[in-house]
């Protein structure tokens, strides 16, 4: 078999820095990140050889970070050391335990998904529960598939992208966030497995929400995802990532990276709902989510993230815009909790390099129980960069006396002309206030979850229509319990 | 309908009521006047059963159930309502929304159906008329960023909507011109009815000049000095509460 000897060639004595070898036939790799490994996960992949030197690259440039400065710690969160040599880096998909009926799901997580409005067909997809002959996802994604390919628009798995499309990875692959950018964004370019590609030709407006997709196709992906979208130039695409239902995962650690190219004219609206496991009570458990996220904007483009961030115990994420081009445009809306012992250190970076680009940043902080939530954000205007603007907006809500609220905003400002204009509170949600949504007759479970959506509002209303509604049902459940 | 007997109460350790009674039945108004830091804003808080004050000794009964054993937002669906001193603002959350939201919750509590999108512009539209309320400020949040008058006609328009057995108005009047007054007193007339009574607290007889009183107490010190008619509240505009306080020092003696 070719496939065999072709991996067992890149095998070669010396490479076993661990005294490793793995058989390629093998469905998971053993736990360890070396060499080895990284040419396993290619080889499984069957990916042409400039993805294997991609991920070689990038493997050495994290070997000299983790030599030089180790796991970064300037984020204002608090995790025990990760031993990455106990991860196994690679396990064939659709190896998730298949289900007879939902009566055998946890009734807990039941619980969540009513509460959250989840449609049953949907909520046994996410629990792996065999679905009926009258929902089938798969014609729907078929359908859906048809409709793209006739605007041309070009939406797969990363790794069949690599084999489709190879062109348009080698061109736009680590052209946002280079391999040697971060710790984490370095790992993940070493070990990716899979992720989304999305690309949209020149002048196409993609012909639906790329949520609906997800909906129904929510794809195990694995710890370490890549995303990269494309759109050309006068191309206009929303994509939304993630979804409302609670997602549970044996690896901790995520470290996922998203790359946005949005050329002259273009415009990419990028949305997440994250809804990791955020840890018991007391704070056990729980995943990590370190994530790198960026776009770049040619002339006259706008890339717009919007994030409502619920779950993991540690999430790290900095969604940012590179503005290029002259009159670029970016954007960020985030809404991020914390409740028991859940950590968030997250924000934005808006780089200005092009003439009168203009930024936007609206951050809204939650805190309850004994949560710690940082807001931070870079804006910088370069010298060339003449009559660019920033508004910024960072507000934050605490619930209770024990948790935190950190702002750390970073500005510079390197031209005469740049305007950057900050403006920060921090709130208590009011006894007063509750009392007066009580007095009118509301619970106090309602009244709250008014005070903090209504806190939210500036930022709900930029996500796709459906997901706003949810993502309101999601921060009532979130916090659920958080007063009194 | 509501029947207080000795009470006391008292805010973070200090004593605020030392023994209120009063009675008030069914249909009517009552004023209850008194000079700053007496005790009306607590005694209308400990009605509506703000946690913040203790209530020591006594009973209030509505209705003939035990009132303080009840939890706030029971109260107000049971029909016990507030209009305010200081109402507070709620950003992002429109007026509108939340009223609907909370007549649903008083609505419910009556057997009553929910009342869909279009009633309910429709009745708001109607009752908003009634205290002249611009219909802008019911798609804005909640008192932010309103005037002062627009507060206080945005606490009357509310209990137009909810329609309460039980009304207490904590200086409503306060702080409005005299146009607004007027706007604001024939709100609450209209409201009057023998369905509803009505605890008006308030500085001025201004008020009491529209919305006359089947009766008006005088609260000093925690404790309700002197009682009377409507006649009552004119002596005190006029007289001040020196006298009132000296004629009970001088009873106590
Ligand atoms: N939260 C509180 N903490 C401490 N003291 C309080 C609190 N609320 C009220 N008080 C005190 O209780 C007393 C009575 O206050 P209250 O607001 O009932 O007076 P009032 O008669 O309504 O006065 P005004 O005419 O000025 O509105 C005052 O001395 C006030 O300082
Ligand atoms: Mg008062």
């Amino acid at each position: 078999m070719s496939e065999q000897t072709s991996a067992n060639d890149l095998f070669e004595p010396g490479e076993y820095k661990y005294g490793f070898v793995t058989d390629i036939e093998s469905d998971v790799a053993p736990p360890g990140l070396n060499e080895g490994i990284i040419r396993f996960i290619s080889a499984k992949k069957e990916e042409p050889e400039f993805m294997l030197e991609w991920r070689l690259k990038a493997f050495r440039a994290w070997e000299k970070m983790v030599k030089d400065e180790g796991s970064p710690a300037w984020a204002h969160v608090k995790f025990p050391p990760i031993d990455y040599q106990a991860i196994s880096y690679y396990a064939a998909p659709g190896k998730k335990k298949q289900l007879n009926s939902l009566d055998e799901v946890d009734p807990e997580l039941l619980a969540t998904f009513e509460k959250l409005g989840i449609p049953l067909e949907e909520q046994k997809m996410l629990t792996g529960v065999a679905v009926d002959a009258v929902f089938d996802s798969v014609s729907v994604a078929t359908t859906f598939k048809e409709k793209l390919y006739e605007a041309g628009v070009i939406f797969c798995s990363f790794s069949e992208a690599v084999k489709t499309h190879p062109e348009l990875i080698k061109k736009y692959l680590g052209t946002v966030v280079p391999v040697t950018d971060n710790y984490f964004a370095a790992l993940n370019s070493a070990v990716f497995t899979d992720g989304s590609f999305c690309y949209v030709p020149k002048g196409v407006r993609c012909p639906m929400e790329l949520s609906t997709y997800f909906r129904i196709n929510t794809a195990n992906t694995g710890q370490f995802e890549r995303t990269l979208i494309v759109a050309e130039e006068g191309a206009h695409v929303s994509y939304l990532e993630g979804c409302t239902a609670p997602m549970r995962d044996e690896n901790q650690l995520h470290a996922a990276v998203v790359e946005l190219i949005a050329a002259d004219d273009a415009g990419i609206k990028y949305s997440t709902v994250q809804n990791w496991y955020p840890g018991d009570k007391e704070g056990k458990g729980g995943i990590y989510n370190f994530v790198t996220k960026r776009g770049k904007c040619a002339d006259r483009a706008k890339i717009s993230w919007t994030q409502v961030e619920t779950g993991s115990a540690i999430t790290w994420k900095y969604p940012s815009v590179i503005l290029q081009g002259e009159d670029s445009v970016g954007e960020f809306y985030s809404v991020a909790v914390t409740n028991n012992y859940q950590q968030a250190d997250t924000g934005t970076k808006m780089v200005h390099l092009g003439k009168n680009s203009k930024s936007t940043i609206i951050s809204k902080g939650i805190s309850a129980g004994h949560g710690q939530n940082s807001y931070r954000g870079l804006v910088q205007m370069n010298p060339k960069a003449a009559g660019a603007r920033n508004y910024s907006q960072c507000d934050s809500l605490l619930i209770g006396d024990k948790c935190g609220a950190h702002t750390f905003p970073y500005i510079d400002v390197r031209n005469d002309s740049g305007q950057v204009e900050h403006e920060a509170s921090t709130s208590k949600i009011g006894e007063d206030q509750i009392f007066y949504c009580k007095q009118r007759g509301l619970s106090e479970e309602d009244a709250v979850s008014m005070i903090v959506n209504g806190f939210c509002k500036a930022v709900f209303k930029e996500l796709p229509m459906e997901f706003a509604v949810e993502a309101q049902k999601l921060l009532n459940v979130t916090l659920e319990g958080a007063i009194g | 309908m509501l029947v207080i007997k000795d009470l006391h109460a008292e805010v973070e350790g200090k004593k605020i009521l030392n023994g209120i009674d009063l009675e008030l039945a069914v249909g009517q108004v009552h004023a209850v006047m008194g000079p700053n830091g007496s005790g009306k804003s607590t005694l209308a808080s400990v009605l509506v059963g703000r946690e913040l004050f203790k209530v020591t000794k006594g009973s209030v009964t509505y209705d003939g159930h035990n009132l303080l054993a009840m939890e706030p937002e029971v109260r107000a669906r049971e029909g016990v309502f507030l209009s305010f001193q200081y109402p507070v603002e709620i950003p992002g959350v429109s007026t509108s929304y939340f009223l609907r939201s909370a007549l649903n919750a008083v609505r419910k509590q009556r057997g009553e159906s929910e009342l869909d999108a279009m009633d309910f512009i429709q009745m708001s539209k109607e009752k908003a008329k009634l205290v002249e309320l611009p219909a802008a400020l019911l798609s804005r949040s909640i008192n932010e960023g309103f005037s002062g008058g627009e507060k206080k006609r945005n606490e009357i328009f509310q209990m137009a909507m909810l329609e309460p057995r039980l009304a207490i108005l904590d200086e409503t009047d306060s702080g409005l011109d005299v146009d607004a007054l007027r706007v604001v007193a024939n709100g609450v007339n209209a409201l009057r009815s023998p369905d509803r009574a009505m605890l008006i607290i308030t500085h001025y007889q201004r008020l009491l000049d529209y919305i006359v009183p089947d009766k008006t107490h005088v609260l000093v010190g925690g404790r309700i000095v002197k009682s009377g008619g409507a006649d009552l509240a004119r002596e005190v505009e006029e007289r001040g509460y020196r006298w009132i306080e000296e004629e009970v020092g001088a009873a106590s003696v």
